[in-house]
């Protein structure tokens, strides 16, 4: 017997009954996949996603203003080259050092693949084909110059390039919101996956410094700031998100002075920054909790200030620690975008609702609803995935000796 | 020698410093926000009062355990609403723990086969957000159901648009019980337990995506038994079950509780969503509330004091459990 057939035997068939089980849960998963199989490419009638891929894409964002879209999705994807082509030009020293790994070789197969096959199964104009092409040749160019050349660069000019994220985001505010010069698009004509991406990443880079201030008030000495944000994380933690929301629609208002109160839109992504900094707090806490007191004690007794020796030593540890934690929170930050539909924001779920409420697309629920269950699979996944890689990265038991 | 610090950053003032400016800021910004409250609310006629709670719901809700109609105060509809949704959520908590401890234990089966399809489920059901996987459930399986004859038929259970329809007991105290399964009578389907279909949605979907954070919980647990306390029962003679029942339960346990009570917690507040597929639970009995007589505020405290009291309520509970599967010393 091959070790293939051996192993097989040994996983499938150890036991009779085990073996009557595993043959049982083969058939039914077979049954499972046949029927999928034969819904999706016979019953099932995929114009729906097609005919609507730019309402899901971006709502009813103006069509001659959607360029400044494109420009963000190129600058975006140069970016994403760039930080790529960095990271293999200045490999760890337990690193080979090799321009394309294995690993970035698959990655570009899958994108290669996607950028080929999806605009073609969404059945886009050639000309929107043409520029999602464009646009990943982009990134690809960007990644082997910056790889090829990037060696180059000294270490005071690589500092600087992490920046060109922050600016990234802020200038891709300007042109999604327009403003200097641009023509304003109102936050209620933003929708689709637009307004998810950007309130789950507006909500994300938001709650991260609340939710770390919030978790040092609740391990502080001081009793004001530990019993103020014991009261705030456990208020939050103990209302579900869709009563907040309700509350930030309605309760906003009266809140504040007449006719100060923000956009719908902005309502909504604020209470969301708020929902997750309290549990973001809670993971952070926890890897606090898990800093040895005598890291805090030492950087003290070296002279450093309590809020350096947060800083360059307690801090770090702590993220690291807890950095799986907060991607989890980060995860189900993502999937909470979805409830905006329940208060009639038009972000992904709430455009499926409009799209299926039109007679054309009667009944099409089972094909819009699987499309926005394999969107969000894959950027769940995706983000879960970034953040093992990250761990493996930050973990200084990865790194040789010699280089700690 | 040095010179003196300045007096703010005596150790003895600076934390009285400190604090006193966050309380003062703190201080400023409820005040502010109560200031505003009250011009606002009172602009618009609508101080701060309970009485309308006295007054006639006027609307009807579809599904409820406790009798309830338009003439009756909002109280009682609002009341109509926490029943129902207690009813999802103790349904919910009995199905989630029950699929996910079986899940659970299967990512432990010798079966590797068994070991991936938990895997899988966990993996796929976790990435998918929770309202998509309700809205799924409810207008691509539940709606899509036949009516009538067509519909689908399992022992003592029978699946319809109209409803689900369990077998029971019928008949009156009286009269005496007698077991009744789902008939058709002029084509209209009839049993002594009726599910609607918004409900059954509501549940699946809770079980479903609470029993994938359950599995993960009781995965966890079961992990940190030391494979030493496996090794030993079987080979003191325990069959896999009995070592599972008997050995690795009973340890794992102490780290289950308090990851379910959190677990617990989650689809008590997630059980909310039942507004997408129109199950009238609390939330939508609320909202419906302030659509009518426009009193946000009273009816958001309600909502968030209703909520606050069954998560302490869960964690009191688990608790107590917790206090119970610890390790007694003598």
């Amino acid at each position: 017997m091959t070790p293939v057939l051996r192993r097989l035997r040994q996983e499938l068939f150890p036991t009779a009954a085990d073996g009557a089980l595993s043959i049982g849960l083969l058939s039914l998963l077979a049954l499972a996949v046949v029927g999928l199989l034969r819904w999706a490419f016979g019953k099932a009638q995929w114009a729906v996603v097609q005919v609507n891929a730019t309402l899901f894409a971006v709502g009813r964002y103006p069509l001659e203003q959607q360029w400044r879209l494109w420009l963000l999705t190129a600058l975006l994807a140069a970016a994403t080259g760039l930080s790529w082509g960095l990271l293999r030009a200045h490999p760890r020293p337990d690193r080979t050092g090799l321009l394309w790994p294995r690993n970035d070789r698959l990655a570009v197969a899958v994108l290669a693949a996607v950028a080929l096959l999806l605009p073609w199964g969404l059945g886009l104009a050639a000309a929107l084909q043409l520029r999602w092409w464009l646009i990943t040749g982009l990134l690809l160019l960007v990644r082997w110059l910056a790889g090829r050349f990037g060696a180059a660069l000294r270490p005071a000019q690589l500092r600087l390039v992490p920046l060109i994220w922050p600016l990234l985001y802020l200038l891709g505010m300007v042109l999604i919101n327009g403003g200097l010069g641009l023509m304003p698009v109102a936050p209620s004509e933003w929708g689709g996956l637009l307004l998810t991406l950007l309130t789950a990443s507006f909500a994300i880079l938001l709650c991260f410094p609340i939710g770390v201030l919030l978790a040092l008030g609740r391990r502080s000495d001081l009793p004001l700031l530990r019993w103020g944000s014991v009261l705030y994380i456990e208020f939050i933690r103990g209302a579900p998100l869709i009563t907040l929301l309700f509350l930030g629609q309605n309760i906003l208002g009266f809140l504040l002075p007449g006719g100060l109160a923000p956009e719908r839109v902005w309502r909504a992504s604020w209470v969301l920054t708020f929902f997750a900094a309290a549990y973001l707090a809670e993971a952070v806490r926890s890897g606090l909790a898990a800093v040895p007191p005598g890291q805090l004690e030492a950087a003290r007794s070296l002279g450093l200030s309590w809020p350096r020796a947060l800083q360059h030593v307690v801090l770090p540890q702590a993220l690291r620690i807890a950095l799986p934690a907060m991607v989890g929170q980060f995860i189900s930050l993502l999937q909470d975008t979805t409830l905006l539909s329940l208060i009639g924001l038009m972000e992904l779920l709430g455009t499926a609702r409009t799209v299926m409420a039109n007679p054309a697309f009667l009944g099409r629920n089972g094909e819009v609803y699987l499309t926005l269950a394999v969107l969000f699979w894959c950027c769940c996944a995706a983000l879960g995935l970034g953040s093992r890689a990250l761990e493996h990265r930050l973990d200084p038991r990865s790194l040789p000796q010699a280089s700690r | 020698m040095q010179p003196a610090p300045p007096w703010w950053r005596d150790r003895r003032v600076l934390p009285w410093l400190v604090q006193g400016v966050v309380g003062l800021l703190i201080l400023v910004l409820i005040a502010f926000l109560l200031g505003n409250l009250i011009r606002n609310l009172t602009a618009a006629g609508l101080l701060l009062s309970f009485r309308w709670l006295q007054q006639p719901a006027g609307f009807d809700i579809a599904e409820t355990l406790l009798p309830f109609n338009a003439a009756m105060p909002y109280w009682r509809a609002l009341l109509a609403g926490l029943v129902n949704t207690v009813r999802a959520v103790l349904t919910g908590l009995v199905g989630a723990t029950v699929l996910g401890t079986l899940m659970g234990v299967a990512s432990f089966s010798r079966n590797g086969l068994l070991r991936g399809l938990s895997r899988l489920y966990v993996e796929v059901v976790r990435n998918i957000p929770l309202l998509l996987q309700l809205v799924f459930w409810y207008f691509v399986v539940f709606l899509a159901l036949p009516n009538g004859t067509a519909a689908l038929q399992l022992p003592g259970l029978v699946l319809a648009k109209s409803g689900l329809y369990l077998v029971g007991l019928a008949g009156s105290l009286g009269e005496g019980l007698r077991w009744a399964g789902p008939q058709l009578v002029n084509g209209v389907w009839q049993a002594p337990l009726r599910i609607t279909v918004e409900f059954a949605a509501l549940l699946t979907a809770l079980v479903i995506y609470s029993g994938a954070f359950i599995a993960e919980v009781v995965r966890g647990g079961v992990a940190a038994v030391p494979r030493g306390q496996w090794e030993a029962a079987s080979s003191l003679g325990l069959h896999w079950f009995g070592t599972l029942r008997h050995v690795v339960l009973p340890q794992a346990l102490r780290v289950i509780v308090p990851g379910l009570n959190t677990q617990y917690i989650s689809l008590a507040k997630n059980s909310s969503l039942a507004v997408a597929v129109g199950y009238t639970d609390l939330y939508s009995v609320a909202e419906t509330t302030l659509n009518q007589t426009g009193r946000a505020v009273e009816v958001v405290l309600l909502l968030l004091g209703a909520y606050l009291a069954i998560d302490l309520l869960i964690s009191l509970l688990m608790n107590g459990l917790n206090q119970l599967v610890q390790i007694r010393e003598r």
